[in-house]
């Protein structure tokens, strides 16, 4: 047993506790209090009552659905795609002797790059103007399609872009952990069942991914969470100025409510982040219990 | 029999060249989508302004290299400044971190103390809290404490990280007790067993978190873009962003892109030299970035 140490303990915990508690604690506990507060202004620091009004403005405000919409089509179309391509490229990765250490490499780069940076990369690629069509579109010619202009045309081709963008950025993180699950699987499970003659197909499905089911989950967790709040990469697309752009998050309706043009007004912004982690708090758990069922540990 | 054997292992040596042909086909298409972006920023800041403007249908390659840009890039811009901010930045809130992050996680570790296991457990539910909720309270904290455009500002809030001092807590917790009783028998004091015992011993994990803050810090964006207006205190990710409404115009893209490398290559070469650490630490920790 170890003596107590009560002073010393807290004199080590100090810092974290003085940084935790201003900016996290009491930052929590005050935005709900915004959240409630009717019309309070940054400027006089007053407000006119207590209430649901922030909610329910935020609630019919029709960028803030949009916003809805957005990041819900930007969480189902990724998390499920980029967990499965990056399944499939981590088990054809785990497959390979040869030049296995450079693919791993190469897939990783987007992990430590820039994202706001790159993204303008990717805005170039798609983006037509009345002086270049762009990459994307001489590879549609090639097909006899388009031209379509990705970054200021039809919805569908900007959310094409953004999600394709996401899948391009999230992709090295969910790689490098399947592959990690991989290699961990004990070689004793495959060679019984070649000794039973089991197909490679039957393997995988009953074998491979069962075992790294608890990685998946995982993955599958925090791909929901971070496509919840999805912001960064939609910016380095279409700009700040995503509500005109009908291109707005979330998180952006957060920030536009706080800060920008249209900012000023934090008890919006906070009853528009406390229905965010709301959203995101039920999904996780109904993951949790979906997991929970599915999942082998 | 005989024959039907060779058959049988003809058989399945085609299927096991046909399978490697479309593993390493699948790898290389992967392999070409996430290196395009990178040469196609390459290549377009290495064009003049005028061939790109002139090319209607971009060219996939350049007979006449160019480092225009590049010039146009720090002279039009202070992209340099940007970048010292962002360095000062960088360093400063990760060195601080994990000072701060090796004390608590030490304590958590190692020291008993009154509550420790109900603090504890309300460190652990603040990781569920997304930094979108507390953001908008420590943007005003920050603007009525008058730390707008200071390093302050952009600092003391992005230090904290609970889930750090949970990854060192549990490292730490691996070492066994035994050396911490030889060490008091020897006189040590708490703080010498700290650092001359637990810290080098927790070395990879620590040079993970050093690395990986610095990413994290280098992409920084939202943060750096509430905290700063004036363009002194810009970090690259506001100055690119700045560059692509106001900058050099929106014509300009070649030299655009130069400044897109000029940010990218600082992060590329650390990946490069700590490829190792980097993979180990973010596979061990889940760490999202």
């Amino acid at each position: 047993m170890l003596e107590k140490n009560n002073l010393k303990a807290w004199l080590y915990l100090l810092p974290a506790i003085i940084l935790i508690g201003v900016f996290m604690v009491y930052p929590l506990v005050d935005v709900i209090v915004y959240s409630f507060e009717e019309s309070y202004s940054f400027v006089s620091q007053s407000y006119n009552g207590i209430g649901l009004y922030n909610y329910r403005f935020v609630l019919r405000d029709p960028y803030f659905l949009k916003s809805i919409k957005n990041t819900f089509l930007v969480v189902i179309i990724t998390v499920p795609l980029s967990t499965v391509i990056a399944l499939l490229m981590a088990v054809a990765l785990n497959s390979i002797k040869p030049l296995q250490k450079l693919f791993q490499t190469i897939f990783f780069l987007p992990y430590v790059t820039n994202t706001i940076a790159v993204g303008l990369v990717f805005m170039i690629i798609f983006d037509e103007t009345p002086y270049s069509i762009g990459f994307a579109n001489l590879v549609l010619k090639l097909f006899s399609l388009g031209p379509i202009d990705f970054i200021d045309g039809p919805y569908a081709a900007k959310m094409f872009v953004l999600c394709f963008y996401i899948i391009w950025v999230v992709m090295p993180f969910k790689v490098l952990i399947l592959l990690s699950a991989l290699q961990s699987v004990k070689k004793d499970y495959y060679d019984a069942a070649m000794v039973d003659q089991a197909s490679k197909f039957t393997i995988f499905s009953r074998i491979t991914v069962p075992i790294i089911s608890p990685y998946i989950s995982y993955l599958v967790i925090t791909g929901f969470i971070g496509a919840f709040k999805q912001y960064n990469d939609a910016v380095a697309l279409f700009g700040t100025d995503l509500d005109s752009q009908g291109m707005n998050t979330i998180v952006g309706y957060v920030y536009n409510m706080l800060y920008n043009e249209t900012g000023g007004y934090p008890s919006y912004a906070s009853s528009a982040a406390i229905i965010l982690f709301v959203i995101v708090l039920t999904i996780t758990v109904i993951n949790l219990m979906v997991n929970k069922k599915v999942v082998h540990y | 029999m005989d024959q039907d054997y060779k058959k049988i292992t003809k058989a399945s040596q085609v299927k096991g060249i046909v399978r490697k042909v479309v593993t390493y086909a699948f790898l290389g298409i992967c392999a070409l989508v996430v290196l395009f972006p990178f040469y196609w920023m390459v290549l377009t800041s290495i064009k003049s302004f005028s061939d790109y403007n002139g090319e209607m249908v971009p060219k996939l390659f350049t007979l006449r290299p160019t480092l225009e840009n590049y010039i146009t890039a720090f002279r039009e811009v202070e992209l340099g400044r940007y970048m010292i901010n962002t360095v000062i930045f960088a360093s400063v809130t990760t060195i601080v971190m994990v000072i701060v992050a090796v004390l608590a996680a030490y304590a958590f570790a190692r020291l008993n103390f009154k509550g420790k296991d109900l603090l504890f457990t309300l460190f652990l539910s603040l990781m569920i809290i997304p930094n979108e909720l507390v953001i908008i309270t420590n943007y005003v904290t920050i603007v009525n404490l008058n730390l707008r455009n200071t390093y302050t500002g952009l600092i003391v809030p992005s230090i904290m990280s609970v889930f750090y001092i949970y990854l060192l807590r549990q490292t730490f917790m691996q070492v066994p007790d035994e050396l911490y009783y030889a060490a008091k028998v020897d006189g040590t004091t708490d703080f010498n067993y700290l650092l001359k015992v637990l810290v080098p011993i927790a070395r990879p994990t620590l040079v993970s978190i050093l690395i990986l803050k610095v990413i994290e810090c280098w992409n920084s964006f939202v943060w750096p873009r509430l905290i700063t207006t004036n363009s002194k205190y810009y970090l690259v990710s506001n100055a690119i962003e700045e560059i692509k409404s106001n900058g050099f115009g929106r014509e300009n893209i070649p030299a655009m892109m130069a400044a897109v490398v000029i940010v990218s290559v600082p992060l590329l070469v650390i990946f490069l030299v700590f490829r190792k650490q980097i993979m180990t630490g973010v596979s061990r920790s889940g760490i999202k970035g």
